[in-house]
């Protein structure tokens, strides 16, 4: 689902970025709808035609969704045919085109990813109920795609009634895929198990499902589904593990399985001898009770030579980490999150571990780091070992800490990463940091696409040094750093190349918000307000902006004012 | 900061709490044991509050309010740090973050008098908004700050401990009734449709108008349920016949709910605020089994085994 993982960087596109909005907004495309060519017509092959139906085998290979909004920008033959052809439709921004546009242009859609909310919407940043329905969504694709089989979500607020339609209105539906979404509860799954036949993927990540008391594994066929993967680790409800036991059963081809907390480990084991053809199995989540000690995870590491990704806790200690280190050199990603999320222990992983990673797996390219403190030595060191990494995101978890061996900020450590790591796309910085990191940040970050500031800053230059420095920036998210107007003025030339800007309990005023809304028209300015705090007075607490083909959004609650 | 600590032991007055600037970037200390650091701990949020900020930031100020000065390490240029908080931290709100954010050292000085007993030279910040240029110091008073460390809800409630900030959970697990600031949320299902439904009784004065919004909010969902089992195709014209006679018998389907004792209970039978004190969740079943019921204590069931089959 992250956009990290896609990694088809083009420097030389003319768009700078993969969202489908961007082909409009240079305003080269002809209008919306290619109403009247929707039907080829092979009666009378004229030139033209000869060429739209040559145009059209060829794009159908375009998979790439920037070289397709290249391709439709050549003509309105050529926009008109890439259209037609494609049928993987990326919404990163649900508030950026309208379901009917969208369903408009593009017509043999087969799958669809969209996303909504910020993503500091996840860490209760914004109140509930701000919006990114799927309703609208879902509806509109009932109507115009009959055909879809494929769904994917991101914080998107997501309702049974979306799912029971969804369910009913494509018959040859096989994919669901819920990221960090909401809105919808055992009801709506219980609908798509008993009614989506052809369904091969039903994953639920981090998504909040609501308990209504019904045992929605149950309503698969008992006769046989098509499932190859089922994730449900974020489901709180318990489940009938008789019912779940069948299921496995009755899926010859399921490779994939996370289940929740509620299947004890016994029951685990019956279930692995019912499927043997699992590649993927998830535990469920992390129960204090059954810690996973020390010394049991060290012999089971020192086996995984080959080891890619490994997501863990931080309770593996730095020696973990070392333990790691020494064996896994094929690793690719690692995240490692806190077992406890405060800023007052002493922390179990720190710059040892972060420094015997980049020693021992000289491959990463994606990492995150939560731990309580850090050098910038580890940090240069990384930076210097791991030349492929491409997602940086560390997190001093104590807001504001500077290097513990030597109390400088942590601007050298970030400025290395940028400095070094020339696959950077998406970097997220904590610690002590002046603007000087941000002055490294927008000299030396030419490929970043995604930046995660908190609690860093001193004035309006770093900002700004951002804004200036980084071409390739789209997703921006500030929250508590000292950022005001006229930072947030001086990025008026940027944003409309951006997905999005988030800042919140910065130093912005209305003023500030409404000069950027009046200068950028097809920018849509949200000022969110705290809800107890419902008076408009100049400071603003939460600034979301993003660019939209379709203006302020209809759906807006009342702590939200769109200037 | 062996100096330092000694000054402090010896509860000195706020001014000598204020190091000279190098120590604050002085040697980290070692790390002291986690149960004295919670005895000191001072917490001046609510833990598990979130999304009301502005109160945290108000007690910031309360807190700033009896500083006499500050002292900003070299590197930090924040334009206030000069002035001493009290002029400034009352008046503004948000500006005030950032000029918290530029006195390193002072709200860790009032928490460090308070609990007069300190062996490291500063605690953790106050809430929400304090710079705190060392990293070593033993994190006494760590008020919850929104949405800080950032990690999704699921993964937080790992610890056994307080600090949970998971947002509470709109739907939260088992819980029938979850009373909203404005109104009471109770879960409703209907017999032969697996979708359930919510509903503010709050918003209804009578039993009259839950009854016809039973109808409305099941209604068109029940039609589905009816044909899609028979043909599997749903005809979204049929509006579907309405629900009616639920409270007195007389229609296809009853209206139930369940008390705050477990019982089982026809609806309708007491006036509407006694009901809507002690209910906990409806249920609209028909009519043909709730004849079975009786008040009093009946065992609460699942969805019917037969329902099941009928999406099949």
């Amino acid at each position: 689902m992250s956009e990290d993982d896609d990694r088809s960087p083009s420097p030389n596109s003319i768009t700078d970025d993969s969202s489908q909005t961007r082909t409009y907004t240079t305003g080269s495309g002809p209008g919306p709808g290619p109403g009247s060519s929707s039907v080829l017509e092979y009666l009378a092959p004229c030139p033209d035609q000869v060429l739209e139906n040559v145009l059209e085998n060829v794009l159908w290979f375009l998979t790439s969704r920037k070289d397709r909004n290249a391709a439709s920008l050549v003509c309105r033959s050529w926009y008109r045919v890439e259209a037609l052809t494609r049928s993987d439709l990326f919404i990163g921004n649900c508030y950026a085109v309208s379901p009917k546009r969208a369903t408009s242009r593009f017509t043999r859609i087969r799958s669809v990813t969209l996303k909504g909310r910020p993503r500091f919407a996840d860490f209760n940043l914004m109140p509930p109920n701000w919006g990114a329905h799927l309703a609208p969504w879902v509806s509109a694709m009932a109507l115009t795609y009959p055909w879809l089989e494929k769904v994917h979500l991101k914080r998107m607020s997501v309702t049974d009634d979306d799912l029971a339609l969804l369910a009913e209105s494509f018959s040859g539906f096989k994919e669901l895929v819920l990221v960090c979404c909401d809105g919808f509860g055992t009801s709506g799954l219980a609908i798509v198990a008993s009614r989506c036949r052809q369904l091969k993927v039903l994953d639920l990540i981090e998504s909040e499902v609501s308990d209504d008391d019904v045992d929605w594994i149950s309503y698969f066929p008992d006769t046989g589904t098509c499932l190859e993967s089922l994730i449900f680790d974020c489901v709180e409800c318990p489940i009938d593990f008789d019912a779940l036991e069948r299921l496995v059963a009755n899926s010859p081809s399921l490779k994939k399985l996370r289940l929740n907390r509620h299947v004890s480990m016994g029951q685990l084991h019956r279930l692995m001898v019912q499927a043997p053809r699992l590649t993927h199995l998830g535990t469920g989540s992390f129960s204090p009770s059954e810690d996973v000690a020390q010394e049991h995870l060290k012999p089971i590491i020192s086996n995984c030579h080959k080891l890619q990704i490994f997501w863990v806790l931080d309770s593996i200690c730095d020696e973990g980490l070392q333990a790691v280190a020494a064996t896994c050199k094929e690793l690719r990603e690692l995240r490692v999150f806190p077992f406890e999320a405060r800023e007052d222990i002493e922390g179990p992983v720190s710059e040892v571990g972060l420094q015997a990673v980049s020693e021992g797996c000289r491959k990463l390219q994606s990492i995150l780091y939560f731990c309580q403190r850090m050098t910038n030595a580890a940090v240069v060191a990384m930076s210097k070992n791991c030349p492929d990494l491409v997602v940086f995101r560390l997190c001093i978890m104590g807001r504001h800490r500077p290097d513990h061996v030597t109390g400088e900020p942590m601007d050298e450590g970030f400025g290395a990463i940028v400095m070094n790591c020339k696959k950077l796309t998406r970097l997220a910085v904590s610690g002590l940091l002046t603007d000087r990191a941000f002055a490294y940040i927008g000299k030396y970050g030419k490929i970043v696409r995604t930046l995660s500031v908190a609690f860093a800053g001193d004035s309006d230059m770093g900002l700004k040094y951002v804004l200036e420095g980084c071409p390739r920036l789209q997703k921006l998210e500030i929250r508590d750093s000292p950022f005001g107007d006229a930072a947030l003025l001086s990025g008026l030339h940027h944003y409309y190349n951006m997905r999005f800007l988030w800042m919140s309990a910065c130093n912005l005023s209305n003023q500030g918000c409404q000069q950027i809304a009046q200068a950028l028209p097809r920018l849509v300015v949200e000022v969110i307000k705290h809800e107890d705090n419902l008076d408009m007075d100049e400071n603003v607490d939460t600034l979301y902006m993003y660019r939209s083909l379709e203006g302020p959004r209809d759906d807006v609650p009342r702590f939200v004012s769109i200037l | 900061m062996e100096g330092f600590s000694k000054n402090v032991e010896a509860c000195p007055r706020l001014l000598d709490l204020i190091p000279k600037e190098r120590e604050l970037l002085g040697d980290r200390e070692d790390e002291r044991s986690s149960s004295e650091e919670k005895k000191l701990e001072l917490r001046l949020g609510l833990p598990g509050e979130d999304w009301p900020l502005k109160n945290t930031r108000e007690r910031d100020m309360n807190l700033n309010l009896t500083l006499l000065g500050q002292v900003a390490p070299p590197f930090l240029t924040f334009p206030s740090s000069t002035t001493p908080p009290t002029a400034t931290a009352p008046q503004q709100s948000l500006p005030v973050m950032a000029k918290e954010s530029s006195q390193p050292c002072c709200n860790k000085a009032v928490v460090e008098l308070q609990q007069c007993a300190e062996k490291k030279a500063f605690s953790p910040p106050a809430p929400a908004n304090t710079a705190v240029p060392n990293s070593s110091q033993k994190r006494t008073a760590p008020g919850p700050v929104v949405g800080w460390p950032p990690i999704r809800s699921f993964r937080k409630n790992l610890a056994s401990s307080s600090g949970s900030y998971s947002k509470p959970t709109v739907e939260s697990l088992n819980k029938p009734v979850e009373t909203c600031k404005k109104g009471l949320f109770v879960k409703i299902n209907m017999e032969g449709v697996p979708i359930g439904r919510k509903v503010d009784l709050k918003a209804y004065d009578s039993y009259e108008k839950l009854s016809s919004a039973v109808d409305e909010l099941f209604r068109g969902l029940l039609a589905a349920q009816i044909d899609s089992s028979s043909n599997g195709i749903m005809n979204k014209q049929e509006e579907g016949k309405a629900i009616t006679g639920v409270l007195d018998g007389s229609g296809e389907y009853t209206l139930v709910y369940e008390d705050n004792e477990g019982d089982r209970m026809l609806v309708g039978d007491v006036p509407w605020h006694m009901f809507v004190s002690t209910v906990k969740r409806l249920r609209v079943l028909k009519s043909s089994e709730v004849s079975a019921l009786s008040r009093g204590s009946i065992k609460q069931e699942k969805v019917p085994g037969n329902y099941v089959n009928k999406l099949r």
